[in-house]
């Protein structure tokens, strides 16, 4: 990390949490969801992959109100990430209908949803090198399509977005010479530029170090709390979740094994019984306003694995 | 750390690369549109035969001697024009398939295209067809081409349900590898003559040219042109990729399609006209992402200005260098483009 990153986010981050705040809900109050309605709604999603085994989805219903940090967590292969693809309408469910602001996903065109729902994707791999202020400035395409110029309002936006994410400063940097938590947020920023009120994202914090994971969380909890934007994230971070996230659904092989707030769903036997390990369940000590927040402890095994895995198993 | 040491190196080169450039993307193109004006009367202007520069103007007028008039209008113009589209045409397609391919090693002829029209036209030499008319080895390597973008389609699209571009990079490969076998077997039969003929051909030549050859590719050029560039922002973001573009908005595999089909049917028109000239698609595009950047709004406009006036330099080159012989153009662009590319990457310090 170098000296000027770190003297830049110690510096604005929780300034800019207080008083870019008003802006976030500004934007979004004109496009906002009415009041009340539900983002993703969704009910008995079933989705098979070819040749796999096993459903991906396997009857899931989801409701996600507006407003709010929303964290889908779930084991590996529990069907996360292609809950999110179905929700976002890139894949199409065999059974079910996932709906968007009460439409039918498949009625939504691309670039209509675009302009409402801004993500975050788990991978991303540049064919060419480009810049940060470049990748920005492609959260405006579902605003200007295949031919029109940016106007004075696409350049504000693509301002405001890189000033919340703290990455003006890099404007004019290859996004190659970014470490990986510099380039996540210039990813957030992106998806801010499309003033989206909607927010999601696949595992933001997935490799990144615990100041820059913190940043996220921090970021996106402030996003939502202006209440303006609607965040969704799907995150393998549970204790991160259990502080930032006002609901949580956790998905079991496809199929929804809790759902509610954190509290709620985080109880030791769940965890136990989704992820098949023992855990205990304790209160996050503070000092911070998520203090007694659930924050899960994995047990280390007694003897070998197998013994270890064993209480997990047995709850089944 | 590592990050901060990257940028601290490249911060001096990129100063002096940028005192060296136009500083706005227009002033580029501006440039790179003067250059191929001046190339495109020079190569109207230079020729085996020495005509002077006023001659030349009266020729065009309409003026002059009957003989300047006709290596004037229907020689050296025709093949000016029939250069500067194909030119335009193979860079335009080359940087559009390493877009859509996600690839920098693509060129036009990576996906078999090429090799398909190859098999045509060889084929029409070696069976002795090729002499009823000058339409016929044209005509049979459209087919060629047509057929091999059918083929490498419907493998590409039949693997997956929607059209992988890393199996159609494959795809197009493996179709290419079996037409350079069908071509070898061909040429195995072929007589002295026709095996001549058939390996010029293969070398690509704009000595082909013709109003009626002009007329064609530009009737596809056109539209085909404005299809393209009017991609560019789809394949700027497809070029971060397929899962961030569709988010963004994109209809990403009609984009695909329309990148797909277009540029091979512009590889195609370019191939029938003048064969296989290699190089252009794979340098120009490249030369000019490592200039300016890979900015398809552009890339895609600069590379049809640069590709065509580096085909007029070099087909002016290959026409004027050994008259009265001529020199394969296909060699002229690789001598004259590889050190030139070269250059360029030495110089570059991201």
């Amino acid at each position: 990390m170098s000296e000027r990153r770190d003297h830049g986010v110690t510096a604005d981050v929780p300034a800019v949490a207080g008083s870019e705040a008003p802006r976030a809900a500004a934007s979004a109050g004109a496009g906002g969801p009415a009041a009340g309605r539900s983002v993703f709604t969704a009910s008995g999603l079933r989705f098979t992959y070819p040749r796999a085994a096993a459903p991906a989805l396997d009857g899931v219903d989801i409701d996600v109100p507006p407003g709010g940090v929303y964290a889908i967590l779930g084991p590996n292969g529990s069907g996360k990430s292609t809950l999110l693809k179905v929700l976002l309408g890139a894949l199409a469910p065999q059974a079910g209908e996932a709906c968007y602001a009460g439409r039918a996903l498949a009625v939504w065109t691309p670039r209509e949803l675009a302009r409402r729902i801004g993500v975050v994707p788990q991978h991303e791999e540049l064919a060419f090198p480009i810049t940060v202020r470049e990748l920005v400035a492609m959260g405006r395409y579902p605003h200007l399509g295949n031919w029109r110029r940016e106007g004075e309002a696409d350049r504000a936006a693509i301002e405001q977005a890189m000033i919340r994410c703290d990455v003006l400063g890099l404007a004019d940097r290859s996004l190659a010479t970014l470490s990986g938590g510099e380039r996540q947020l210039v990813r957030i920023a992106r998806a801010l530029a499309q003033e989206p009120e909607t927010l999601v994202l696949d595992e933001p914090t997935a490799a990144l170090d615990i100041r820059h994971e913190m940043e996220i969380f921090e970021l996106v909890a402030a996003l939502a709390a202006a209440g303006g934007v609607t965040v969704v994230l799907v995150t393998h971070n549970i204790n991160l979740a259990a502080r930032y996230a006002s609901r949580i659904l956790l998905l079991d092989r496809g199929r929804v094994a809790a759902e509610g707030e954190p509290a709620a769903v985080l109880t030791r036997e769940t965890v136990e019984r989704v992820y098949r390990w023992p855990v205990v369940v304790e209160r996050h000590p503070g000092p911070g306003r998520d203090e007694g927040a659930p924050q899960v402890v994995a047990l280390a095994g007694e003897g070998d694995r197998g013994d270890g895995r064993g209480s997990g198993g047995s709850a089944e | 750390m590592s990050a901060a040491t990257p940028a601290r190196a490249d911060a001096p080169g990129a100063a002096r690369t940028r005192a060296l450039r136009p500083r706005s993307a227009a002033g580029a193109l501006l440039l790179l549109g003067l250059l191929m004006l001046v190339a495109l009367v020079a190569a109207v202007a230079i020729g085996a035969a020495g005509l002077p520069l006023r001659q030349v103007v009266a020729a065009l007028a309409g003026g002059g001697d009957d003989t300047s008039r006709a290596i004037v209008r229907d020689l050296r113009l025709p093949r000016a024009l029939l250069a500067s589209m194909t030119g335009g045409a193979l860079a335009l397609a080359g940087a559009v398939f390493q877009a859509l391919l996600r690839n920098p090693l693509a060129e036009p002829y990576v996906l078999g295209v090429s090799g398909g029209a190859a098999v045509g036209a060889v084929a029409a030499i070696v069976l002795g067809i090729a002499a009823l008319s000058p339409w016929v080895v044209p005509v049979a390597a459209l087919a060629g081409a047509l057929a091999a973008i059918a083929i490498v389609f419907r493998i590409a699209a039949a693997a997956g349900r929607m059209l992988d571009t890393r199996v159609l990079l494959l795809a197009g490969v493996i179709v290419g590898a079996f037409f350079n076998a069908v071509i070898l077997l061909l040429l195995t039969f072929a007589e002295a003559e026709s095996f001549r003929s058939a390996v010029f051909w293969m070398m690509g030549s704009l000595s082909g040219a013709s109003w009626s050859a002009v007329a064609l590719l530009a009737i596809y050029l056109l539209p085909a042109g404005v299809l393209l560039l009017g991609l560019a922002r789809p394949l700027n973001l497809l070029a971060v990729g397929e899962e961030t573009a569709l988010h963004l908005g994109v209809r990403v595999e009609r984009v695909k399609l329309v990148a797909y089909f277009v540029a091979s049917l512009l590889v195609a028109a370019s191939v029938a006209a003048c064969g296989v000239i290699g190089f252009i698609g794979l340098i120009i595009p490249h030369a000019l992402r490592l200039a300016w950047g890979s900015d398809h709004r552009f890339l895609l406009p600069a590379s049809l200005l640069a590709g065509a006036a580096f085909l007029l330099v070099a087909d002016t080159a290959a026409r004027t260098l050994a008259a009265p012989a001529e020199l394969p153009v296909g060699v002229i662009t690789a001598l004259i483009g590889v050190p030139v590319f070269v250059l360029l990457l030495a110089r570059r310090r991201v």
